[in-house]
């Protein structure tokens, strides 16, 4: 059993403090917008943010994010209004078939709280998430819009 | 007029339905209308693509499946195009597969590969909105007391010219939907299209930038349990023996079953718990013969094929042999392409509930119908007991299509728990070892060069892996597969560009035991490579340039001639170009024209920088051209990851790689800049998904020959020591 917070709300978990991250918000707090992809850290479809800064919830143990402020993309947005970078995302229409696209947007917002005008070479160095489909030209063009907003 | 942002749940309909598992009721015929059929909510069917709510909502059915591609939004902008309906007020819904057997197919295919969604559906799904277009306006004309020649239809709205009088779609679709459909509709001309061609927005982003779409990895029912699966490594290989009591006591988990006879499953509470436990499970494999097989064995099988005397014929003329035993000068070259796993960012699944008397199964399918093939097959009922509803895919390129190995075990666990819904998910390893593998193949090539240069003959021998032989026999053509020659064939969707006098392509069929299957592009991805990088040797061989060399064996084929010279004049070919280096390539696939120029830098031998590829497409006509570009770049993706770093190897019968540190895949830093070049030509209807895909990497390749004067014929480029960057 574990208390985490996700998006401002306290969680009862229960599950062994060894579970990674992602199953616990995805299977206790049923928040599936957190993708599964590798398991192994290596795809970033699993990103959310821990205290602010961009993990992949699929290598982090429940014990690492007790205490800690947890955000999903089902976080992201302030009720109906869409973050900036969630706005730049449909404005570029940026998803294809949008399962890696959840992991993608909180690697960017990440990206723009340490990088607020990034360069294409910090996008480069920032975002590291696999995408199959392809989007990384309206992933880079929905950033730099982000930046500007 | 159509450029209103679409609304944010458009596909609510279809996930909200399928999440209290009461499924979709497409067109059910309830009493209260005369021969009238209703959607679920009531409102009348105009068409069977066709549904219009009394608010005036237009509610439009897909029978092909979304994955990304972005022919949902074709498919209705085609049916809107002739409906002459407000785009703003159009939501899109999927038929379910057991009302398409139930209507005798009346949406017609389902199948989503070949990049065949709009190509093959176009005509029907227009003449289904031009149908229900006539029978609205003939509704409103009766209401009038006036003859319907005397109105006309624009955005909804209904116009009798005369008196001026107007109605909507929403107020007269009861009665529209009472009338016999018109037996023939006449399309419009391409020319008067004010919908085709547009890049509306997609109808399907919102919910993916908000973790509100379901795919069938979130799906959840009442009751739900999860399952994870270990099918036996070698493929052939059965299950020998579990010890389930290892694990039944472990947290959450409920069941542990076998699947077939070459898989075991652990069924718990929770994914997670079920794969830990599954983890822990000691299960013993009968591996069986295929144990023995590895990457040299296969190899050195199709090695063979390359100077067999027994191959297929696919395209010939002239006497190739005699041409090349007479020329002044011989140019061979041996090439060879590995398996490739799809690697979609969604690993496999399906959810099935089965009762004795009704199996229903959800799941991300290319082919709701092949699913649900899959779905009365593994439960012996009868298709009027089974329903299958599609949910969202997470990737496709060709695994979730013709294959449902999926749905079978989900299936066949639901069996072994009445009553519960089970769904089944796949870890990454288990997706990457249990593929249905991009084939391999290897090519032996010989070009005759006459005196003055020219091309005189040409043999392109191909020897592995047949599709066909494998996943539909019954498609063989006296044994030929010919999947296996796409881009290389005499003529057609997939014809050969170049004309050269003495030709033989042939292929030495030399299947494995690992299962292939379709793929992105599939067979045109080692086609190109082994056709479009040989012409670049022969050029070289004779001394020309490669673009003038294709020239002067293309004048026969000047729709393929046009893209290719669009990129050359677009990326500048033959004008310097300070610290790149550029190659070319051309083919056609799925009934579209394609050219790519590759601009690379090269560092320290081995460091390759793709910096800009120019594209060119001739698809005929281009619906959505915002959709095009996104679809050539991320083709180019998919093409280049795998051309760089990927492949997937054989040892002791299985696949050696398990997850994404072993099968990369393209990152950001390497994404190279894409420019696209639409050039629809009208007159025919080609594919957009896959065709560019075949032209990146021949183009690459041709590029970092021109920077180091190195040919690489194997892959994936990673095995020379070469990084993309």
């Amino acid at each position: 059993m574990a208390r985490l917070t996700i998006n401002g709300r306290s969680v009862e978990v229960n599950v062994n403090p060894s579970t990674p991250l992602l199953w616990a918000i995805r299977e206790q707090a049923g928040l599936t917008g957190t993708k599964y992809g590798c398991g192994v850290a290596q795809c970033g479809a699993c990103t959310v943010h821990l205290d602010g800064a961009a993990i992949r919830s699929c290598v982090v143990p429940v014990a690492a994010a007790e205490g800690k402020q947890i955000t999903t993309i089902e976080g992201l947005a302030a009720g109906s209004v869409l973050h900036k970078v969630q706005k730049a995302w449909l404005d570029h229409e940026v998803p294809q078939c949008g399962y890696c696209q959840a992991g993608m947007i909180m690697a960017a917002v990440a990206l723009l709280k340490s990088k607020p005008k990034p360069t294409d070479a910090d996008i480069d160095a920032g975002i590291t998430n696999i995408c199959r489909c392809g989007t990384f030209q309206q992933v880079r063009q929905a950033i730099h819009a982000a930046a500007k907003a | 007029m159509i450029t209103k942002a679409p609304k944010i749940d458009r596909r609510s309909f279809i996930v909200g339905t399928a999440a209290v598992g009461s499924g979709l009721a497409l067109g059910l015929n309830i009493p209260f209308g005369s021969h009238v059929v209703r959607a679920q909510d009531g409102s009348p069917e105009i068409t069977a693509w066709v549904v219009i709510r009394p608010d005036d909502t237009v509610v439009i059915r897909i029978a092909r499946s979304e994955m990304g591609q972005g022919t949902l939004t074709g498919l209705a902008q085609m049916v809107a195009e002739e409906l002459e309906c407000d785009w703003s007020k159009v939501t899109t819904e999927y038929p379910t597969p057991g009302q398409s057997v139930a209507r005798k197919r009346v949406w017609g295919d389902f199948s989503t590969g070949g990049s065949r969604g709009i190509r093959m559906s176009h005509e029907y799904v227009r003449k289904g909105g031009a149908t229900a277009r006539v029978m609205l306006v003939q509704a409103a004309a009766d209401a009038w007391g006036v003859p319907a020649s005397e109105c006309s239809a624009a955005n909804s709205v209904i116009t009798h010219g005369p008196s001026g009088r107007k109605t909507t779609y929403g107020k007269v679709a009861e009665a529209a939907a009472k009338l016999t459909p018109p037996a023939n509709v006449v399309l419009k001309d391409p020319k008067d299209w004010k919908l085709i061609g547009k890049s509306v927005k997609r109808l399907d982003t919102m919910a993916k930038l908000t973790g509100a779409q379901v795919y069938g990895a979130d799906l959840k029912l009442p009751g739900m349990l999860n399952a994870a699966i270990k099918d036996c490594p070698v493929f052939g290989g059965k299950v020998k023996s579990f010890e389930a009591a290892k694990v039944k006591g472990m947290p959450g988990v409920r069941h542990v079953v076998p699947v077939g006879d070459s898989a075991v499953a652990v069924v718990a509470d929770t994914w997670w718990e079920a794969k830990t436990a599954l983890d822990a499970l000691p299960v013993v494999w009968d591996e069986g013969p295929n144990a023995q097989v590895s990457s040299a064995t296969i190899a050195e099988m199709l090695k063979a094929g390359l100077d067999a005397d027994q191959a297929f014929v696919r395209n010939q003329n002239g006497d190739v042999k005699a041409a090349i035993a007479a020329a002044p000068k011989k140019v061979e070259a041996v090439y060879a392409y590995p398996f490739l796993n799809h690697a979609t960012m969604e690993p496999m699944n399906a959810t099935a509930r089965y009762t004795a008397d009704r199996c229903e199964v959800w799941v991300p399918t290319q082919n709701g119908e092949a699913a649900f093939a899959a779905t009365t097959a593994a439960s012996g009922l009868p298709a009027d007991k089974c329903e299958v509803y599609k949910i969202n895919l997470g990737g496709g390129f060709g695994r979730r299509g013709a294959f449902h190995d999926y749905v079978t075990q989900a299936v066949l666990i639901a069996k072994q728990i009445p009553g519960t819904p089970v769904k089944l998910l796949w870890s990454r390893e288990e997706d990457m070892t249990h593929g249905r593998y991009h084939p391999v193949m290897q090519a032996k090539l010989t070009g005759a060069l006459d005196a003055a240069g020219n091309l005189t003959g040409l043999h392109c021998r191909l020897s592995g892996q047949s599709i066909i032989t494998a996943v539909f026999p019954q498609l063989l053509q006296d044994g030929r597969d010919n999947l296996t020659f796409q881009g290389l064939d005499p003529s057609g969707d997939f014809a050969f560009g170049y004309t050269v006098p003495n030709l033989l392509i042939d292929h030495a069929m030399r299947n494995t035991h690992v299962p292939p299957g379709f793929w992105r592009g599939v067979n045109i991805n080692q086609n190109a490579i082994f056709m479009e990088c040989f012409m670049d040797e022969l050029a070289h061989a004779a001394g020309q340039d490669p673009l003038e060399f294709r020239r002067k064996l293309m004048s026969k084929h000047p729709k393929h001639l046009a893209v290719l010279n669009a990129v050359a004049d677009r990326a500048g070919w033959g004008k310097p170009a300070r610290g790149v280096h550029r190659g070319l390539a051309q083919m056609m696939a799925f009934g579209s024209y394609v050219a790519a120029c590759a601009e690379v830098s090269v560092s320290g031998g081995n460091q390759v920088k793709v910096q800009r590829i120019v594209c060119a497409t001739d698809p005929g006509y281009a619906v959505n051209p915002a959709q095009i570009e996104r679809q050539i770049a991320g083709s180019f993706v998919y093409g280049l990851s795998a051309l760089f770093m990927e492949e997937c190897t054989v040892k002791a019968g299985r696949i050696e790689q398990t997850n994404f540190h072993d099968f990369d895949s393209m990152r950001m830093a390497q994404m190279p800049k894409v420019e696209s070049i639409i050039m629809p030509s009208g007159g025919f209807w080609g594919g957009v998904g896959e065709p560019t895909i075949c032209v990146a990497a021949p183009a690459v390749l041709n590029a970092f020959f021109a920077a180091t004067g190195k040919r690489i014929r194997t892959f994936p480029l990673k095995n020379h020591g070469i990084q993309m960057v």
